[in-house]
C-alpha cells in the first residue's frame, strides 16, 4: 500500500512538467491552428536556461526566481521565432507553417550544442527542498510534493486568464473565428504572438521546473514531443483540465509500467491513447470538431492535369541519366542516388496521401520502416529468400497501414494527425522494446540482396525500376477515377457523399496504398543498406518525409518528388558540416518563408506572375458566379 | 463619408468587382442591391479589407483604406456585420459582446452591453448563453449588437435579412431606422427590395461587378426595366 503511494505521488509530480509543456502547446494551436513542432525545443531551451539561472542565483528565492525567469525568456525566444518565422507564412496552405517549426528545431539544438556542449547536464537540487519525507514508510521528496501543490495552482491561473479574462474571451473567439476577431478591430497579430509568449513560456517553465528530478540534455525536445502530443489529444484539443488529467494519467501510469511492466513503458502511453480515442474520438473534455471549421485557407486547389510533352520528354531524358549512371563509375554516386530514389518513392507515397487526399498523416515512416522490418524479420527469422521478403514487406506495411487507416480515419483534421502519429509511435516502441524479436536498439543486420542482385549496379537497377515505377504508379492512380474520387473526398467530402462516393473507404484505400508504397520503399531500403534500425520508423523519419512533400509543394503533383531529391542533395553536401543541422534549419526557414507554396507551387506561380494575368481574365467572366457563391459560402473561407 | 472609386477585387482568378464606385454621406443609409453573385459580399469585403482590392480606392473621412489591414478598418469606426453572422458559438451572449467592445469614440453614440439589451429584448434574456443556442434571427440580433460594441460610425449590413422570419425582418427594419436616427450611417447590402426601400434613402445597383444604379428609390420606381433587369422581384 505504501509503495502504490509513493508511486501515485511520483506519478503526481511527474505530472507536473508534462502538464505545463502540453498546456502550452494546447493553446498554441487553439489560437494559431499551427501544431507546433517545435515546442519540445523551447521545453529543451527551458531546461539549459534554468540550469544556467540556477548557477548564478543562490539560494531557494534565487531558485525559484530562475525558474520564474526561464519562463519569460523562453518566453521571448518563442516570439521571436513567432515573429520572424511564423509570421510571414500564417497565410500558406494550411500545416505548412508545421514545415517552418521544424526548421526551427534543427536551429535550436544546434544553438543548445554550441553554447551548452554536448554534455547531458544533471540538474541542481531544489535548495529547501532537498529532503524527503516518509509517507506510510515511503521516502517521498519534498520537491515532489511541491510539484504537486504547485501544478492546480498554474492550472486555475491559466483557466482563470482564458475563462475570465478579456484576452482569455479574445484568444477564445480567435480559435473559432480570427478573421471575424481582426474584423472586429483586435489585431490579432498582436494576439497571436502574445498566445506565442505564453504557450512557450509555459514550456520553458516545464523545461526549469523538472531540472530537480532531470536534467537538462540535447534529446529532451524529440523525447517529451511525442508525450505532450498524446496528453493533449488524449485531455482533448484546447482543454486545460483535459490536458491536467490526461499528464497525470500518462505520468502515473508510466510509474506504474516502470515497476511492473518495464518492457511495455514507452508502448503504454500510445494503448491508452488509442483506448480513449476509441471510446471518445476527440479526447476525455474536447469537443467535437465542426466539419468545414479548419477548411481550407487561401485560394482554392487547382486541378491536376496530365504531364506535357515536354515534361514527358523531361522526365525521359532524366530516365535515361539514371540508366547510365553506372557508366560515370562513381560507386558514391549511385549509393546517393539510391537513397534519393528511395526517399523520392516514400514521399511521393506521403504526398499521395497529404496533396491529394488531404489526409495529413504525421506517422508516415511507420508504414517505410515497417516494410524494411517485415522484409529483415523474415530474413532473419525464417530464412525467407530475398524476393519472397521483398513482396511480402510492402504487404505487412499495407496490412499495418489498413488497420492503422481504419482506426484513424474515424477521426478528422489534427486529431487524426495524432493518432496516426501516436499508432507509428506504438509500432516503434514496440519494435524498439521487443529485444528478442527485432534486436530493439541493435536492429537488424546482415540482410542482403539475392544473390542476382548483388552487384552494386544491379541493384542500383533494380531500384530505379522498382522506385520509378512506384512513384509513376501513383501518379497513374491520382489520374484515375480512384484519384478523382479520392480528391473529390478531400475538398467537400458532404458533396462527394452526394454523388454517390463511400469517402470514408476511398480514403482508407488511398491510406493504405500509400503504405504499401512505403513498404516498396523500406523493402528497397533495407536490401540496399544490409540493415534496420527503429528510427527507420521513428518520429524523425515521418516529419522528413512530411518536410519535403511542404517544401516541394503539397498542391503540385510532383510536390513530393521534387522536395525529396532536393533535400537528399542539400542533406548530403549540409551533413559534412559541424553545425549542418543549424545551416539545414535555416535553408528550410527561409525556403519556407520565400516559397510559402513550396518549390514546385512557387515556381508555377512566379512563371505565371511573369506571363501575366491578361490570359486569366478572359476565363473569369464565366467563372465569377461560381467564385462568389464560394465567397459567400462560410465554410471554404474561414 | 465613404467613398469607393475604380474599385477591382478579385477572388483568386476571378474578376469580381469592375471598376466599382459609389458614395455614402453622412447620415444616410444606402442599400447596395443586386442579385446573388454580382458581387455585394465582396464590396462589403473591399471596404473591410477581408478582401483586398487590386486596384481602386476606398476613402473613409480621408483616410486610405486599402492600405490598411482589417483590423485597423474597424478601429477606424466602420462596423461589419457579416452575411454568415459568424457569432462565436462558443462564447456566451456576454462574451461575444465583449469581443466587439472597443473604446469609446468622441462625437458617436457609446453603446454597452445594457443599452444593447434594451435594444434587444431577446438577448437580455439569454445573456449566458452560449452562441450556438440561438435562432437565426436571434444570431443576427447578436451580430450587430456585437458590431454595435464597437461604436461605429458607419455600419456594414451584408444581407441581414436572408433566411429571417419576416417579424424579425420587420424589427430589424425598425432596429435600423432607430440607428440612422440617431444619426448612424448604413450601408446595407440586400437581395430583399421591399426591406432596402423601408429603411434605405438611396440605391445602388450593381450586376457582374459593374454599378447599373445609382439614385433614389422613386427614381428607381421610374424605371421599372432596370428593377426586372437586375433585381430578382
Amino acid at each position: 500500500m505504501g509503495l502504490f503511494i509513493a508511486q501515485l505521488l511520483t506519478g503526481l509530480a511527474n505530472a507536473a512538467t508534462l502538464f505545463l509543456v502540453a498546456s502550452g502547446l494546447s493553446l498554441i494551436f487553439g489560437v494559431t491552428r499551427i501544431v507546433n513542432f517545435a515546442h519540445g525545443s523551447f521545453y529543451m531551451l527551458g531546461a539549459f536556461i534554468g540550469y544556467s539561472l540556477m548557477q548564478v542565483l543562490p539560494g531557494a528565492i534565487g531558485f525559484w526566481a530562475s525558474v520564474l525567469l526561464t519562463g519569460v525568456l523562453v518566453g521571448l525566444i518563442g516570439v521571436i521565432v513567432e515573429v520572424l518565422v511564423l509570421r510571414p507564412v500564417y497565410k500558406a496552405p494550411e500545416l505548412f507553417q508545421l514545415v517552418a517549426t521544424f526548421g526551427v528545431i534543427l536551429v535550436i539544438q544546434d544553438l543548445a550544442l554550441m553554447v551548452w556542449g554536448a554534455e547531458d547536464l544533471l540538474g541542481p537540487r531544489a535548495p529547501g527542498l532537498k529532503g524527503v519525507v516518509r509517507i506510510m514508510d515511503e521516502p517521498i521528496p519534498l520537491y515532489d510534493l511541491a510539484l504537486i501543490a504547485i501544478t492546480p495552482f498554474v492550472l486555475f491561473a491559466l483557466w482563470y486568464l482564458i475563462a475570465r479574462t478579456r484576452v482569455g474571451v479574445l484568444v477564445r473567439a480567435a480559435t473559432q473565428d480570427r478573421e471575424m476577431v481582426a474584423a472586429l478591430g483586435v489585431n490579432q497579430s498582436w494576439l497571436f504572438t502574445g498566445v506565442f509568449f505564453l504557450g512557450a513560456a509555459l514550456a520553458g517553465l516545464g523545461g526549469a521546473i523538472q531540472l530537480p528530478k532531470g536534467g537538462a540534455d540535447l534529446l529532451m525536445d524529440f523525447n517529451i514531443l511525442a508525450a505532450i502530443f498524446v496528453v493533449v489529444v488524449i485531455g482533448g484539443m484546447g482543454s486545460l483540465p483535459g490536458a491536467y488529467i490526461a499528464a497525470v494519467l500518462i505520468s502515473v501510469l508510466n510509474v506504474f509500467g516502470v515497476t511492473y511492466l518495464p518492457q511495455s513503458t514507452l508502448v503504454l502511453m500510445y494503448i491508452v491513447m488509442a483506448i480513449v480515442l476509441t471510446v471518445r474520438p476527440y479526447g476525455l473534455l474536447g469537443r467535437e470538431e465542426v466539419v468545414g471549421e479548419h477548411g481550407q485557407v487561401g485560394e482554392p486547389e487547382r486541378p491536376i492535369k496530365p504531364a506535357s510533352t515536354k515534361a514527358r520528354v523531361l522526365v525521359g531524358i532524366l530516365l535515361l541519366c539514371l540508366f547510365a549512371l553506372p557508366l560515370a563509375g562513381s560507386h558514391f554516386l549511385l549509393i546517393l542516388t539510391t537513397d534519393i530514389i528511395i526517399f523520392c518513392l516514400f514521399a511521393a507515397s506521403l504526398h499521395f496521401l497529404l496533396g491529394l487526399g488531404g489526409l495529413v498523416s504525421f506517422g508516415h515512416a511507420a508504414y517505410f520502416g515497417g516494410g524494411a522490418y517485415v522484409a529483415g524479420l523474415l530474413v532473419v527469422h525464417v530464412n525467407a529468400p530475398m524476393e519472397l521478403a521483398f513482396v511480402l514487406a510492402p504487404l505487412g506495411a499495407g496490412l499495418a497501414a489498413f488497420i492503422i487507416g481504419w482506426l484513424c480515419l474515424r477521426l478528422t483534421g489534427v486529431y487524426f494527425a495524432m493518432l496516426t502519429l501516436a499508432l507509428a509511435q506504438l509500432l516503434w516502441s514496440l519494435v524498439f522494446q521487443w529485444d528478442e524479436f527485432t534486436g530493439g536498439d541493435d536492429g537488424l543486420v546482415d540482410i542482403w540482396p539475392a544473390e542476382w542482385l548483388s552487384q552494386a549496379n544491379s541493384y542500383f537497377y533494380f531500384t530505379v525500376v522498382v522506385g520509378v515505377g512506384g512513384i509513376l504508379l501513383l501518379r497513374h492512380v491520382a489520374h484515375s477515377p480512384f484519384g478523382y474520387a479520392l480528391r473529390a473526398s478531400r475538398d467537400s467530402q458532404r458533396q462527394a457523399e452526394a454523388t454517390g462516393i463511400n469517402t470514408k473507404r476511398v480514403q482508407w484505400m488511398a491510406f493504405t496504398l500509400a503504405g504499401t508504397l512505403a513498404g516498396v520503399a523500406g523493402a528497397l531500403f533495407i536490401f540496399s543498406k544490409g540493415s534496420v534500425f527503429p528510427n527507420e520508423l521513428e518520429i524523425t523519419k515521418s516529419f522528413d518525409g512530411l518536410i519535403v512533400v511542404f517544401l516541394g509543394g503539397v498542391k503540385t503533383l510532383s510536390g513530393g518528388v521534387v522536395g525529396a531529391a532536393s533535400l537528399e542533395l542539400v542533406k548530403d553536401y549540409l551533413t559534412r558540416l559541424e553545425y549542418w543541422r543549424l545551416a539545414l534549419g535555416l535553408l528550410i526557414i527561409v525556403v519556407v518563408v520565400l516559397a510559402p507554396h513550396g518549390i514546385v507551387g512557387s515556381l508555377r506561380k512566379l512563371r505565371e506572375r511573369l506571363s501575366g494575368r491578361a490570359e486569366d481574365d478572359v476565363s473569369t467572366v464565366t467563372s465569377s458566379a461560381t467564385a462568389t457563391a464560394n465567397l459567400q459560402s462560410p465554410e471554404s473561407e474561414r | 463619408m465613404l467613398e469607393l472609386s475604380g474599385v477591382n477585387s478579385f477572388y483568386g482568378k476571378a474578376h469580381i468587382l469592375r471598376d466599382l464606385g459609389f458614395s455614402l454621406n453622412a447620415g444616410e443609409v444606402v442599400s447596395l442591391l443586386g442579385r446573388n453573385g454580382a458581387g455585394k459580399t465582396t464590396t462589403v469585403k473591399s471596404i473591410m479589407q477581408l478582401v483586398k482590392p487590386d486596384s481602386g480606392s476606398v476613402m473613409f473621412d480621408g483616410e486610405e483604406l486599402t492600405r490598411l489591414p482589417t483590423h485597423r478598418v474597424a478601429k477606424l469606426g466602420i462596423g461589419y456585420v457579416p452575411e454568415e453572422r459568424r457569432i462565436f458559438t462558443d462564447l456566451t451572449i456576454s462574451e461575444n459582446l465583449e469581443v466587439g467592445r472597443q473604446p469609446p469614440r468622441p462625437g458617436v453614440f457609446s453603446w454597452t452591453q445594457e443599452i444593447l439589451f434594451e435594444l434587444f429584448p431577446n438577448l437580455a434574456e439569454r445573456r449566458t448563453n452560449r452562441g450556438k443556442a440561438l435562432s437565426g434571427g436571434e444570431q443576427q440580433m447578436l451580430s450587430i449588437a456585437r458590431t454595435l460594441m464597437g461604436n461605429p460610425r458607419l455600419l456594414l449590413l451584408d444581407e441581414p435579412s436572408e433566411g429571417i422570419a419576416p417579424v424579425i425582418v420587420e424589427q430589424m427594419a425598425h432596429t435600423i431606422l432607430k440607428l440612422k436616427s440617431e444619426g448612424l450611417p448604413v450601408l446595407l447590402s440586400e437581395q430583399n427590395l421591399h426591406f432596402a426601400r423601408m429603411v434605405s434613402d438611396r440605391a445602388v445597383i450593381i450586376e457582374g461587378g459593374l454599378k447599373k444604379f445609382d439614385g433614389s428609390f422613386a427614381e428607381l420606381e421610374a424605371q421599372p426595366e432596370i428593377r426586372d433587369a437586375y433585381l430578382s422581384v
